[in-house]
């Protein structure tokens, strides 16, 4: 979001209602109330996350897909609800086409294993943006490595926006065969201009994909809009738990990929001689699943569309923007990243003081955020920072949380001078 | 807010905006790196020998926070000088002011006794975990150019 298109808070975005569904956020840390601004590594969690997991493992809980007794049928229920929770979540036509995943890392792996072995050779080229999490370098690396195919990156400006034109260069020849970045950068807050990278892609012939961690829990998204052909995010960045996360993918490509582990839950049929596969999801699903998981995301995404994604965009917009002026007013920080899309996630640095050194300093007045490189080495080196300290906001953050930021610089300033 | 000002002391604060011997040492005897994967920070140690098998010169270079900074810092004065095997025992010395709650500088052997009360001002960290391995990187770092020179010499 560009401040000028900010959209304005709707007056009934009762943040403090919304807080009190987060037990953690009453906390406090070294005796100051949490001010809790690391959602970008993990989001806390509602009452009714908590709550819906307790409930399978209370009342309803068995293995799902497999017995003929009443619990399982009831789990397996609840269970195969989430996935069209998550379906409906990203406006994916047909439940069918998530996949359940560890998280985001695990999906962007499962294509690169799967898809990229059965499709991708010598002379192919996988492209991402030099935005990217280790999570979607380091997959394509294997594969490129595996494969004899071709890894580019695409560029960013000083503003950290990609390059376009760049972008236009290494699909022009026609040999990309996928096209894979990240919604919105982690480390840096851009946000990409999917629908035309994506148009772009499929003109030149190569697939696109996307990974939405740090759009999914921010911002409405429809994959069918967006144009693309997978999208995946983990369950804990978007109020859910750890241990799940979905991937999503046409259904033409899902099922002519080859399978990801074998094991059970995968199968149709078994003998010493061959096997052959379930159907998509299915397929790629092998072994017991995380069912209590998969049930507390699906609580998660009801939690985010009860609350507005539309609300949510704006509330967090609103307060990231605060965040940016008042921390650009600090003598000797510097913000880092300044695209004119972004989301709620500011990166900065300051002169004197290493982040790790804020990030301690800053903890002791019980403000949390992130210090260090964000899992994002290159985008460190593009914007010649060793690390830097990151504020990133979610649904429950208030304004009076960067004024307690920003005082917590002071200190900074305080210890290392200003 | 203590604990803070004793982590962040003025000897520590001073290391780490001017440290000493933040140089490289071209005809280096030993070099190895350190790096933290957790924050990025990294550090490149050199060592020079003298001619009586101590070291005559020890250097850094790296980017890193104030806290790591300073102990290379400090590392590279307290090294210079000493033969190897001290060199190895004021690293047991430095370890124990940055993680053991009970350490007493009065129990460091004689010959160490000034550079523990250096090291002392470390000590800081014992209250910070997630900070203890800023403190040790350097160390570490320096421990492995000793020992990659001493694999180096037995060929
Ligand atoms: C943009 C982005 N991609 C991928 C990941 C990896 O997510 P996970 O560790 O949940 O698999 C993260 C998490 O830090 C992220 O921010």
């Amino acid at each position: 979001m560009s401040p000028d298109s900010t959209p304005t808070l709707r007056p009934n975005y009762d943040v403090l209602a919304i807080r009190r569904d987060f037990p953690i956020l009453a906390r406090e840390v070294f005796g100051k109330p949490l001010v809790y601004l690391d959602t970008g590594a993990s989001a806390q969690k509602p009452r009714q996350v908590i709550r819906a997991m307790t409930q399978v493992m209370e009342e309803t809980y068995s293995n799902v897909h497999r017995g003929v007794h009443f619990l399982s049928q009831a789990c397996t229920d609840q269970f195969e609800a989430a996935r069209e929770t998550v379906a409906r979540f990203i406006n994916a036509p047909e439940a069918d086409e998530i996949v359940w995943t560890r998280g985001a890392t695990e999906a962007l792996n499962l294509v690169a294993a799967t898809w990229g072995r059965a499709n991708v050779g010598p002379g192919d080229r996988i492209v991402i943006s030099t935005l990217e999490h280790h999570s979607n370098i380091v997959p394509w690396q294997l594969l490129r490595d595996e494969t004899g195919a071709e890894l580019a990156v695409i560029p960013v400006d000083d503003a950290g926006e990609v390059d376009l034109d760049a972008y236009a260069a290494l699909l022009d020849d026609g040999r990309a065969k996928l096209v894979s970045v990240t919604h919105v950068s982690n480390s840096i807050g851009t946000v990409l201009p999917i629908g035309q990278m994506a148009r772009m892609a499929h003109e030149k012939g190569a697939l696109f994909m996307v990974d939405g961690c740090q759009a999914a829990p921010h911002m409405p998204v429809d994959v069918q809009e967006l144009g693309v052909d997978f999208y995946c995010f983990s369950g804990h960045k978007t109020y859910g738990p750890t241990g799940i996360g979905a991937l999503w993918g046409r259904k033409a490509l899902l099922d002519a990929m080859p399978p990801y582990q074998g094991g059970g839950e995968m199968i149709a049929h078994v003998t010493f001689e061959k096997s052959t596969f379930k159907a998509a999801p299915h397929k790629f699903e092998a072994g017991t699943p995380a069912i209590v998981e998969a049930v507390g995301l699906g609580a998660a995404l009801d939690y985010i569309e009860a609350v507005g994604r539309d609300a949510i965009l704006a509330h967090e917009t609103d307060v990231a923007e605060y965040a940016r002026e008042r921390l650009a007013a600090v003598p000797g920080v510097r913000i880092v990243g300044h695209a004119r899309e972004r989301g709620a996630i500011v990166s900065f640095t300051m002169d004197r003081a290493h982040p790790h050194d804020i990030g301690t300093i800053i903890d002791r007045a019980g403000v949390a955020v992130r210090a260090g490189h964000h899992c994002a080495f290159p985008v460190m080196e593009r914007f010649d920072v060793g690390a830097t300290a990151r504020a990133s906001f979610g649904l429950y953050n208030m304004k009076s949380e960067v004024d307690r930021l920003v005082e917590a610089l002071d200190e900074v300033a305080e210890i290392f001078g200003r | 807010m203590n604990e803070l000002r004793e982590l962040y002391q003025e000897v520590i604060l001073d290391h780490g905006r001017n440290p000493r011997n933040f140089r490289r040492i071209e005809d280096a005897d030993g070099e190895a790196k350190g790096d933290n994967p957790l924050c990025g920070d990294r550090v490149h140690v050199f060592v020079k020998l003298n001619g009586a098998g101590g070291l005559g010169d020890v250097a850094f270079q790296g980017r890193g926070c104030a806290i790591s900074t300073a102990s290379a810092s400090m590392m590279t004065e307290l090294l210079k000088g000493r033969s190897e095997a001290e060199a190895r025992r004021l690293f047991d010395v430095f370890h124990a002011v940055c993680t053991d709650e009970a350490f007493d500088p009065l129990d460091v052997p004689e010959e160490f006794g000034d550079e523990a009360d250096r090291l002392q001002v470390m000590a800081g960290v014992r209250q910070f975990p997630m900070r203890v391995k800023c403190a040790t990187l350097p160390w570490h770092t320096f421990a492995a150019a000793l020992d990659g020179k001493a694999t180096a010499t037995t060929e």
